[in-house]
C-alpha cells in the first residue's frame, strides 16, 4: 500500500474532516506561530487555546516546571476574550484555509453559552470544543467536568445555542471516577463528539527553594508520561459506545502523542482524529509531522482507509488483511 | 515576529571560554535573519528524550557566509549537561531566530552595555555594528566570579571604556555591574543602555539608565517551555503604548523590551491593574 493511497477523512460530529490531525488546545495558540513550521490547512483542523468571554490575565509565573517525559502547568486560561478572537484572530485562519475547532469556557453555565453564542456564523469555525475542565463559580470552583449532572448541564447550555451544524465536543478530564458516566452524560447532552483526556492534576516541589515548583501550586500532567492513561480513557468510552451502554459519536484522542505509531495507538483504541499537545513544545513541525508518519503506518499494515483501523483494538481477533505488509523502519520493501 | 527555521544544525565545535562552553552550529539559512538579541532554541536528546522542554540560548554570533550561528553555554542542570555532551560531527535540532530583537539604532550614537555573565554574548554584535557606525560603545561586564565573566577581551578590543565587576572581587571592582553604572553614563554620555542578565539586574539597570536620561532596553531570560509563542509560559508584565498592563510573552513580543515599560517589581504576581486581573479573582 502507498502511504499516498490512504484514506485520511476522518470522522468529526455527524460529519467527516479531510484528516484527523488537530493540535491540542492550549498547545498551539491560535495557530498564528504554528504557520511559520507548517501550512495549516493541510492539518484536518486546529484547536484553539480555550477562550472564555473576558479578558482574564492567567496564573502568576512560574507557570510550568518539566518533569519525566512530561511537563506540569499552571497558565490559567490567559486569554484577551472571545471578541478579540474573532475579531483578530479568527479571520487571519479562516484567510489561510484553516479548519478551527473553537475550544471555550466559562465560569457559569451562562458564560459557556455566551461564548458559544459569539461564534455563531463566523466563518472557519468547524466546531467547538467545550472544556469542561474548569471550576465552577455557582459551585464552590468544584470542576464542571468531575460531575455528570454539571458537565450534562454545561453541554446542553452550548448545544441550545450552537447552529445545530456545527459539532460540539465536550473535552473530558482523565481525574473522575468513571470517565464513561460523565462521557455518557455529556453525549446525552447532546455532545457530537469527546476530546479526551485534559491534563491530570500533579505538582511538583523544587528541593532548592523548598517550595512548590508552580506559582499555582498544582499543575496539569501532560505529555508521553500521560499516555497510557489517556489511551486507556479512549479505549473505555470506545468500549461503552460498542456494548451499547452510551450513544455512539467520534473521538478526538490526546495526551501525549509523539509520533505517528503513538497516534495510531490511539486510532486502533477507538479515536476517529487525535490531537498533538505537549509534543510541539519539542518539535513545533509535530502536528503535520505526525499526519505523515500516521499516514505510513496505515499504508504498512496495509489500511486503506483510517477508518477501518478505527477501534480495531477492541475485536478480539486479528484480521489477517491488516497484519503489517513488512516491518517499519527495515529498509525497503521486498 | 522573527522568522525562524528549524533544522537539525551539525555541531562544529565546542570550545571552553571560562565558565562556559562555546556552541559552534552549521545552520543553513539562520544567520542572515539573526538580529543583535534573537535567541535560538534548542531540543535535549533525540526523539525519544525525557526532556521535552527547549532550551533556550541567546545567538552570540551569527555568520552569513559561513552559515554559523554561535552559542555560549552555561551548564546549570541535566538539559544543559546533555547539550554539552554533543559531540562535534553531531547534530542537535535548532529552532532560530527567535524573538524581538533589540531596536536598531538609526544612525550613530553612544550607547553602554552591561552583562551579567553570559548575558553579554548578545551584546558584542550589536555594540560592534554601532562603532561601525560611528558611534561610541562602553561595557560594565559583571559576573559572581571571574571565570563567569564572558568576552572581556573582545569589549577591550572594541572600547578602551570597559568596566568589569564580580561578586567576590577576583576580578576587577567588587561589587555588582550596577555599582559603576551611573558613572559610567556620565563618562561617555551615553543615550542607551543595553542590558542582558538577571531581571533583578536589568531592573537595577533601568532605574539608573533612566535617572541618567538615558533609554534602557533589556535583554530578559525567563522560563521557557516552547520558545515559539504557544504556550503563554514565558509571560511578564509590560505596559503598553496604550498604557494598559498585559501579561505579554517574552520569547515573542521579547526577550528584548524597553526596560521602562517592564513592571519588574511585578513579575511573579498579578498586579490588579493588569488587564484581566479582574477575571482571576484579583482587584
Ligand atoms: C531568552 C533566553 C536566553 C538564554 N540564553 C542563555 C545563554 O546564552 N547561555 C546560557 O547558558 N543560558 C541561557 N539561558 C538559560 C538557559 O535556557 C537555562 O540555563 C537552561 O534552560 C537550563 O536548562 P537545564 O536543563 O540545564 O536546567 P534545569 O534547571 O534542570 O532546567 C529545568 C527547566 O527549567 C528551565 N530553566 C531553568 N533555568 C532557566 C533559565 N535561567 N532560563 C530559562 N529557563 C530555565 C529549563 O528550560 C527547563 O525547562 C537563556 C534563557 C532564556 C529564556
Ligand atoms: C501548556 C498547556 C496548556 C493547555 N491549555 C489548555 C487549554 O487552554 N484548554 C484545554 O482544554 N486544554 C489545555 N491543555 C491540555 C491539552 O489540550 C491536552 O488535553 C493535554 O495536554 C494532553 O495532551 P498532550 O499530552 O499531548 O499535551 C493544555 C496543556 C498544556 C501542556
Ligand atoms: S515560551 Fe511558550 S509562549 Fe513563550
Amino acid at each position: 500500500m502507498d502511504a499516498h493511497d490512504v484514506d485520511l477523512t476522518a470522522p468529526f460530529g455527524n460529519g467527516t474532516l479531510p484528516n484527523p490531525v488537530t493540535t491540542a488546545s492550549g498547545c498551539a495558540g491560535y495557530g498564528r506561530e504554528l504557520a511559520r513550521f507548517q501550512p495549516l490547512a493541510e492539518l484536518g483542523s486546529i484547536t484553539t487555546k480555550t477562550i472564555m468571554p473576558y479578558p482574564r490575565a492567567g496564573q502568576p509565573t512560574p507557570r510550568l516546571a518539566e518533569t519525566p517525559s512530561g511537563m506540569l502547568n499552571s497558565i490559567g486560561l490567559p486569554g484577551a476574550g472571545i471578541e478579540h478572537f474573532v475579531e483578530h484572530e479568527l479571520p487571519w485562519l479562516a484567510e489561510r484555509g484553516a479548519r478551527v475547532l473553537v475550544s471555550i469556557a466559562g465560569e457559569r453555565v451562562e458564560e459557556f453559552a455566551e461564548t458559544a453564542e459569539a461564534l455563531a456564523g463566523r466563518p472557519g469555525v468547524v466546531g467547538i470544543e467545550v472544556n469542561i475542565s474548569f471550576p465552577n463559580a455557582a459551585n464552590r470552583g468544584l470542576v464542571f467536568g468531575c460531575n455528570p449532572a454539571t458537565s450534562y448541564d454545561v453541554i446542553a447550555a452550548v448545544r441550545e445555542v450552537t447552529d445545530p451544524a456545527l459539532p460540539v465536543y465536550a473535552k473530558l478530564t482523565p481525574d473522575v471516577t468513571s470517565i464513561t458516566e460523565i462521557a455518557a452524560a455529556c453525549v446525552r447532552a447532546g455532545a457530537d463528539g469527546l476530546s479526551m483526556i485534559n491534563t491530570l492534576l500533579g505538582m511538583a516541589i523544587d528541593t532548592t527553594t523548598m517550595r512548590p515548583a508552580l506559582a499555582g501550586g498544582t499543575g496539569g500532567l501532560s505529555g508521553p508520561a500521560v499516555r497510557p492513561v489517556a489511551v486507556r480513557c479512549v479505549y473505555q468510552v470506545q468500549a461503552a459506545m460498542r456494548a451499547g451502554t452510551m450513544p455512539v459519536v467520534p473521538i478526538l484522542g490526546m495526551g501525549g502523542i509523539r509520533t505517528g505509531l503513538d497516534a495510531l495507538e490511539f486510532v486502533l483504541a477507538g479515536a476517529s482524529g487525535i490531537a498533538v499537545g505537549t509534543t510541539v513544545f519539542n518539535d513545533p513541525s509535530a502536528p503535520l509531522r505526525v499526519l505523515t508518519e500516521l499516514r505510513q503506518a496505515l499504508a504498512e499494515r496495509g489500511f486503506g482507509k483510517l477508518t477501518d483501523a478505527i477501534g480495531l483494538a477492541h475485536q478480539p481477533h486479528h484480521n489477517p488483511q491488516h497484519q503489517p505488509q513488512h516491518q517499519p523502519h527495515q529498509g525497503v520493501q521486498p | 515576529m522573527a522568522h525562524p527555521l528549524q533544522l537539525r544544525a551539525e555541531v562544529l565545535g565546542i570550545t571552553a571560554a571560562g565558565a562556559y562552553q562555546q556552541l559552534l552550529l552549521h545552520a543553513p539559512g539562520v544567520a542572515a535573519r539573526v538580529r543583535p538579541g534573537h535567541f535560538a532554541a534548542l531540543a535535549v536528546g533525540g526523539e525519544d528524550s525525557s526532556m521535552l522542554l527547549r532550551r533556550a540560548f541567546w545567538i552570540h554570533r551569527a555568520d552569513p557566509a559561513a552559515e554559523t550561528v554561535s552559542l555560549v553555554v552555561a551548564e546549570r542542570g541535566r538539559g544543559t549537561r546533555e547539550l554539552l555532551r554533543s559531540r562535534v560531527g553531531g547534530t542537535v535540532d535548532l529552532v532560530a531566530p527567535l524573538g524581538t530583537a533589540f531596536p536598531q539604532p538609526a544612525g550613530p550614537m553612544t550607547a553602554l552595555f552591561v552583562a551579567g555573565g553570559y548575558g553579554s554574548a548578545p551584546l558584542f554584535a550589536l555594540a560592534e555594528q554601532i562603532a561601525a557606525q560611528g558611534g561610541a560603545v562602553g561595557f560594565i561586564l559583571g559576573a559572581t566570579t571571574a571565570e563567569r565573566l564572558f568576552g572581556v577581551e573582545t569589549a577591550r578590543a572594541l572600547t578602551p571604556d570597559v568596566l568589569v565587576t564580580t561578586d567576590d572581587g577576583s576580578a576587577g571592582i567588587k561589587g555588582l555591574a550596577t555599582l559603576p553604572l551611573a558613572e559610567a553614563v556620565k563618562a561617555i554620555g551615553a543615550q542607551a543602555v543595553y542590558s542582558c542578565g538577571p531581571a533583578a539586574m536589568l531592573r537595577a539597570v533601568t532605574e539608573v539608565a533612566t535617572a541618567e536620561g538615558a533609554r534602557s532596553f533589556c535583554a530578559v531570560e525567563e522560563r521557557m517551555a516552547c520558545g515559539v509563542g504557544v504556550c503563554m509560559t514565558c509571560v511578564l508584565p509590560v505596559v503598553g503604548e496604550d498604557g494598559v498592563s498585559r501579561f505579554v510573552r517574552s520569547c515573542v513580543d521579547g526577550p528584548c523590551f524597553d526596560g521602562t515599560r517592564v513592571r519588574w517589581d511585578d513579575i511573579g504576581t498579578i498586579p490588579a491593574d493588569v488587564d484581566g486581573a479582574a477575571a482571576m479573582g484579583v482587584h
